[in-house]
């Protein structure tokens, strides 16, 4: 089967993409602890534009979203696509294609941002050039996977490429739609929407990056890679179909919850918080799908660190899907919209869930992709545990920051004056934000701890077999 | 239909994704293009004057929006901070729109006014020599930085393609209206005439000899709110 494996599939473009993975996720995390530092103390950029906290603040979201979850996506929809369907990816040019297309969008941003060439949209910051790069590079995407998919050698469609195909899909049309833009030279541009049109826009857009690019896509690698590192089948093929389509019909409605009380119409933001609440259902549905496939499992949690970065990433999940939800209640809202609350759901997200995810898919695949074994299962350990720290520091940081300026913004004093001018609000956040650095900074060493097993792990692929 | 009919075609399981995701966002965002009273009915919206226009891109290209919003909520307490509430109308014009979603410094949809142009240089060059609590890096660059404006009629037309009502007038004499807004001793008649009489004119950087671009951003600054006539303004229940 592993001869036969090796033959059949293109695992090349997946080491490329493994490799770059873990390369920008140690750039990316690097850049958010630099401007977290910058926040803890101001200054610290040295009046340098270049590395200024606005400069860079938009490199860190790209380089995490986009280069470490775009590649560590590349990487596992290649390999899932080929193992489900027992078939080679559909074109070996589109492959590569893709693979330098991306990394070149990357390098772009890269260099676009510090030099202040940006679109000035959350998330979508990319000037117009690298906007239609993107766009053919995500229609070669979209060839090459739809096309390995028919070339299919199982007559199902396996559940894991359902999520990676709607994620394809809806990040083409979220791009399209939400970048059209007028240009003016060959770097700057306007968008052709207008306040609260472009408000609403934006945020369809933005939250559904987090729905699809960083939810439905990395559940599709979650309904690979958690059964084959448990050896169990996936706990519900019916709570599988039910989940998926609730979640892809559901998930789009969310984005006004970002705009409660602003100038948005009230049934726009009504809307968006009801079809947020309702989304509770179908992500717990993944969780639980996720997390009961280790039924008659359980033990292996015990020795097998991989396995405890892929389940914890799910509770993570849960628990940022459930605070979700939460936020997008007008009156919650009401307190944690422009604090550092919204900071602390995002990274319980990002860092606890789709880092960790990835990280465990990664620790699966990469001794799969080179036919050796893991370098070190104590370093796998050692990095799940600075990672869970980190994140653990990170969030209730935030938390506290976030809760407690929400309430010193609307806090009155016995005469009905505001007690609390803004600028002593931003100075008591200075431990939380100190806390958070140092949550980054653990996060971020255990992210090197993997870059050094990792490393060792290929370097010595050739005479350690698998 | 039985489920396996789905996942045994790519066709029919890419269309119906396509169909599940597409209706969310057209019922939430197709509206908002017709229905009248999605933006507000106001006296004295204007579209930005090109030196206006020029500190705006100088805000996003620093992503200022990064750490302020520019979305005043219905509140008691951002009231009396802020001030009134931020209309749909206020940023019709904004190409993209600025609103924000993170406040690591205040909002500042209406901070036209409140401080004197003396004081946004002093806060640019170190921010902490004005409020010692801040933690926003210096803009010391900006007052360094000459304005480059030789696309200004270029950018106007830009806008005007896309809904702004910018006047042929306005984008031909762009350059001029832009020089007498930030050079003291212009004659800003014209300028006036075709922005009206609320326009700040002022040397921005109190360096007279140059335009840099701390004179755009802090024009942009000065104009932040200070547009509609809330007098005029008879607030409708939505």
């Amino acid at each position: 089967m592993t001869a036969v494996a090796t033959e059949l599939y293109d695992y090349a473009v997946i080491r490329k993409f493994s490799v770059m993975a873990i390369v920008y996720g140690v750039v990316g995390f690097l850049v958010g602890v630099i401007i977290a530092l910058e926040l803890t103390f101001p200054g610290l950029n040295a009046d340098i534009p270049y590395i200024s906290f606005g400069r860079l603040r938009p490199l860190h979201t790209s380089a995490v979203i986009f280069a470490f979850g775009g590649s560590v996506l590349f990487a596992t929809s290649y390999y899932v696509v080929q193992r489900t369907c027992r078939a080679r990816l559909f074109s070996d040019f589109l492959s590569n294609f893709t693979f330098w297309g991306w990394n070149l969008v990357v390098v772009a941003v890269v260099i676009t941002y510090p030099l202040g060439l940006t679109q000035g949209k959350e998330y979508a910051e990319p000037i117009w050039p690298i906007d239609l790069l993107i766009t053919v590079v995500w229609v070669a995407y979209f060839i090459n996977f739809v096309g390995t998919l028919a070339r299919r050698k199982e007559p199902h469609i396996y559940v894991a490429n359902w999520f990676y195909l709607a994620f394809i899909i809806t990040v083409a049309l979220l791009h399209i739609v939400n970048n059209l833009a007028i240009p003016i030279n060959m770097t700057d541009s306007y968008s052709i929407y207008a306040g609260v049109q472009d408000a609403m826009i934006q945020w369809w857009y933005g939250h559904n990056a987090v729905g699809f690019f960083l939810t439905a896509a990395f559940l599709g690698l979650m309904y690979y890679f958690i059964p084959k590192q448990a050896e169990r089948p996936v706990y519900s093929y019916r709570l599988s179909i039910v989940h998926f389509w609730a979640l892809v019909f559901l998930y789009i409605w969310a984005g006004p919850h970002h705009l409660h009380y602003t100038a948005l119409p009230d049934w726009a933001s009504t809307l968006g918080a009801t079809f947020s609440i309702m989304l509770l259902l179908p992500s717990w549905g993944g969780m639980i799908n996720g997390i009961m496939t280790l039924s008659g499992a359980w033990h292996k949690l015990r020795t097998d660190p991989i396995l405890r970065f892929l389940i914890v990433s799910l509770s993570f999940y849960g628990m940022s899907t459930f605070e979700g939800p939460m936020m997008s209640i007008k009156s919650v809202n009401a307190l944690s919209h422009y604090t550092d609350w919204t900071v602390g759901h995002v990274h319980s997200g990002a860092l606890g869930w789709v880092a960790m995810v990835s990280f465990g898919a990664l620790y699966h695949m990469i001794p799969k992709l080179w036919h050796t074994r893991i370098h070190s299962v104590a370093l796998i350990n050692l990095h799940f545990w600075l990672a869970t720290i980190g994140v653990v520091l990170y969030i209730v940081a935030m938390w506290i920051s976030g809760i407690m300026q929400g309430l010193m913004w609307r806090a009155y004093d016995q005469f009905g004056n505001l007690t609390y001018s803004f600028a002593e609000t931003v100075a008591a956040m200075h431990p939380y934000y100190l806390i958070r650095s140092l949550g980054g900074i653990v996060f971020l060493i255990g992210a090197l701890v993997m870059v050094y097993n990792i490393s060792l792990t290929i370097k010595n692929s050739a005479r350690v077999p698998a | 239909m039985n489920h396996a009919t789905i996942e045994k075609n790519i066709s029919i399981m890419s269309l119906l994704t396509l169909v599940m995701v597409s209706i969310g966002g057209l019922v939430e965002i197709v509206p908002l293009f017709f229905i009248d009273s999605t933006i507000e009915t106001v006296q004295g919206m204007r579209p930005y004057t090109p030196l206006e226009l020029k500190g705006r891109d100088v805000y996003i290209r620093e992503g200022c929006y990064n750490c302020h919003s520019q979305m005043i909520r219905p509140f008691r307490d951002e009231k009396e901070r802020y001030g009134h509430y931020s209309l749909a109308a206020e940023s019709m014009y904004d190409h993209p729109f600025q609103w924000g979603s993170k406040r690591t410094g205040p909002d500042l949809a209406r901070v036209g006014g409140k401080y004197s142009s003396l004081w946004h240089r002093e806060h640019m060059r170190n921010p902490r020599a004005v409020v010692p609590e801040s933690v926003m890096p210096s803009y010391s660059w900006l007052e360094k930085n000459v304005l480059d404006y030789n696309d200004i009629s270029a950018r106007l037309s830009a806008m005007k393609k896309i809904g702004v009502p910018y006047t042929t007038e306005m984008i031909t004499h762009a350059k001029a209206d832009l020089e007498a807004q930030a050079i003291p001793g212009q004659n800003t008649t014209a300028l006036i005439s075709r922005y009206g009489k609320k326009v700040p004119v002022d040397d921005f950087d109190a360096k007279p000899e140059q335009i840099t671009e701390l004179d755009a951003l802090t024009a942009y600054l000065q104009m932040l709110g200070t547009l509609v006539d809330f007098s005029s303004y008879q607030a409708r229940s939505r």
